[in-house]
């Protein structure tokens, strides 16, 4: 089990630029999710970590030691591929075991070691089966098997679950997640999406175009987006964003929104110009009193709650809010802005203003 | 009345199996001729109309295997009982055997050249194959192209200039020089048919592998060429049935040492009379080892000919 640290890492394809000098830390035993759309280098990420892409540049650490030249043979890693990528020639036992007879391992104790990780995953009955005729899921759990058998340093899984329908994917990751903690090993995951990542990581990092946007617990992720990337990227319906023109001053505790002043999380730095205000969907609430209004333009029921969208001077913005309350497309009414979970946004960087709310987070990525 | 997307009526099932039979027929009739024919004398051979039924005998081949010579009456009748059922057959045309005929040797060397260009070819093909479907090679659209443009041309084009560069490279009537130039000539099929099954392959294969601590050839020696097991045997086939019917190439640059058998076997003809029977022997024999090889790969071929039709 193994401390994971990236440095300055960079990867370039002929002229392409994958990765941009990305560096975080994945500490031992932690759960951890490369989030990002397609194309955002995520998974060239995960395989320069593997050694099926050497860098360009940077260093790479497993356990203290720098990997970033290694062959993948060398790392004492397991990787758990999209396609399974199970050797087909073979049956269920002999891909398990395959990893174990190439260190050397003598044959019987190889064939133990399988058959005890086989009853952990529940597939101690089709060891002499060939893997062609398994579903999905049983695919999976056999490449779990061969990836765990060896008892790896680290767990490197590019999206293990994408090719598993919708249902099963659910029961999957959470198999996943309670193998993770049962075992308490380094694991780095691949997705793209943002609710299995939520769901199952301890620590997120969210990439985009080669660039780490943020890093940090899924909680903080979630509540205090560095980026608007972030903010849009992770949550469903995204955060609304609310531009406007105007200054905040350093250390100040409101706004102005078109002639309206609302309360904002005290801020630590300044910014003048293109603005944009970040709120969640379940942190907009309809209220009369409130001064800030908005026309409802449409509501999707979904069950407990519903999405109602409000036409608003700076822009549409979605709502979050119990089924029972009663909605009238048409209708104008006041918006009440959650205070403490707002965020200001710098509308050319895109970058989050820091208040002291998010100063934390804002200093781990 | 009930119809189905997926299963032909009945009608087209039965039009479909006259089809592959008249096919059949057509294709196999001359074979079975050629067999036929193996088993004739000589006057059955060319009788007409031609014999359908006949009394068959061993003629055909024991001429095909030995050389033969007449002696004066004399001594004739004077030649101990003939030891051995090929020894009576000879006698019965009135000569006695002077010797083997070289058709062994021939139909050896082409053994030799046929199967050896074939396994260097597969050897040199697949590496090639591999290369070209999981490296960056620079250039190698280029490549690619270039190794196929030299199927362009019929290889005859380029007897001449072959025929030159053997003599003074000295692999003229040579087994090495005939496996070098079958396996030229093979080699730009093979690297392309190679390059496509190898590209089917997904490369989480071998990057699995590579996880697992084997080394880059360790991958590619355990888990691609099993998998690329089928396309290597089709591949072979085409090879060797290119280097085995080969001709031209045979009758250009070989005479003595390594004359395979395709241009030996009308030699026959010119001994003694035209001896159909023993040509027609020598020809059967010619077939069976190529046949015997295709029958054994014959569940790759299939599958061989359908590559890139159907996703796993």
């Amino acid at each position: 089990m193994a401390q994971i640290r990236i440095e300055n890492v960079r990867k370039d394809f002929g002229s392409f630029n994958a990765v941009k000098s990305s560096t975080f830390t994945i500490e031992d035993g932690e759960f951890f999710m490369l989030l990002g759309p397609s194309g955002c280098g995520k998974t060239t990420t995960l395989r320069m970590m593997a050694g099926l892409e050497l860098p360009t540049s940077g260093e790479i650490y497993i356990d203290g030691e720098e990997v970033g030249q290694k062959p993948a043979s060398q790392r004492d890693i397991a990787f758990v591929f999209q396609m399974f990528a199970l050797y087909p020639h073979m049956n269920v036992g002999r891909n398990m075991s395959y990893p174990l007879l190439s260190q050397g391992m003598p044959k019987a104790e190889a064939k133990r070691r399988v058959l005890e990780v086989a009853k952990i995953l529940g597939i101690e009955g089709m060891l002499d089966r060939p893997v062609g005729g398994l579903s999905g899921g049983d695919r999976q759990r056999v490449a779990l098997g061969r990836a765990i058998v060896r008892e790896p340093k680290a767990f490197f899984m590019d999206e293990p679950l994408g090719a598993l329908d919708a249902e099963f994917r659910e029961h999957m990751a959470e198999e996943l997640r309670a193998l993770h903690d049962r075992m308490g090993a380094t694991t780095v995951y691949v997705t793209h999406d943002q609710l299995e990542a939520m769901q199952m990581g301890d620590k997120i990092v969210v990439m985009n175009h080669g660039v780490v946007e943020q890093f940090g617990a899924p909680q903080q992720i979630y509540d205090w987006p560095a980026t608007k990337f972030v903010a849009q990227f992770i949550g469903s319906p995204p955060m609304n964003f609310l531009d406007f023109n105007g200054i905040v001053g350093k250390g100040a505790t409101e706004i102005n929104l078109g002639g309206v002043r609302l309360a904002i999380p005290q801020q630590l730095d300044g910014a003048s110009g293109d603005l944009t205000l970040g709120i969640r969907p379940e942190h907009v609430r309809p209220s009369d009193a409130a001064p800030y209004r908005g026309e409802i333009v449409a509501s999707e029921y979904l069950g407990t709650t519903q999405i109602v969208t409000f036409d608003t001077a700076h822009g549409r913005i979605k709502a979050r809010i119990p089924s029972h309350h009663k909605v009238v497309v048409g209708d104008t009414t006041g918006l009440e802005l959650d205070a403490r979970t707002l965020t200001v946004f710098d509308a050319s960087t895109g970058r989050a203003l820091s208040s002291i709310a998010n100063r934390e987070v804002l200093h781990h990525g | 009345m009930s119809f189905s997307v997926t299963e032909p009526s009945n009608r087209t099932k039965l039009f479909a199996g006259f089809l592959v039979i008249g096919y059949a027929v057509i294709t196999l009739l001359p074979l079975l001729w050629i067999i036929a024919t193996g088993f004739k004398t000589p006057a059955d051979a060319i009788a007409y109309p031609p014999k359908m039924v006949f009394e068959p005998t061993m003629e055909g081949y024991v001429n095909l295997f030995t050389t033969r010579t007449r002696v004066s009456p004399e001594v004739f009748a004077a030649l101990p009982e003939a030891e051995s059922w090929y020894e009576r057959i000879v006698r019965d045309q009135g000569m006695v055997i002077a010797g083997p005929s070289r058709y062994g040797e021939r139909f050896l060397n082409s053994v030799i050249i046929g199967f050896g260009s074939t396994l260097l070819c597969m050897v040199l093909g697949t590496a090639a194959a591999y290369a070209f479907s999981r490296f960056r090679v620079p250039l190698k659209d280029d490549l690619l192209f270039f190794i196929l443009s030299t199927r362009m041309m019929p290889p005859i084009a380029v007897a001449i200039p072959i025929f030159l560069m053997f003599r003074s490279l000295g692999l003229s009537d040579t087994h090495l020089g005939m496996i070098l130039l079958y396996t030229g000539v093979n080699l730009s099929l093979s690297v392309w048919l190679l390059k496509g099954f190898i590209d089917e392959i997904p490369i989480e294969y071998e990057e699995a592998a590579l996880i697992d601590g084997y080394t880059r050839f360790q991958a590619f020696y355990k888990v691609v060429l099993p998998q690329a097991a089928t396309g290597i045997a089709s591949t072979a086939i085409f090879c060797l049935i290119f280097a085995w019917n080969e001709y031209a190439f045979a009758v250009l640059l070989t005479s003595g040492t390594a004359q395979t058998a395709p241009p030996f076997i009308p030699t026959i003809i010119g001994v003694g009379g035209k001896d159909w029977p023993a040509v027609a022997a020598g020809a059967t024999i010619f077939l069976v080892p190529v046949m015997v090889f295709t029958i054994l790969l014959r569940k790759h071929l299939l599958r061989g000919i359908t590559f890139g039709a159907l996703r796993k």
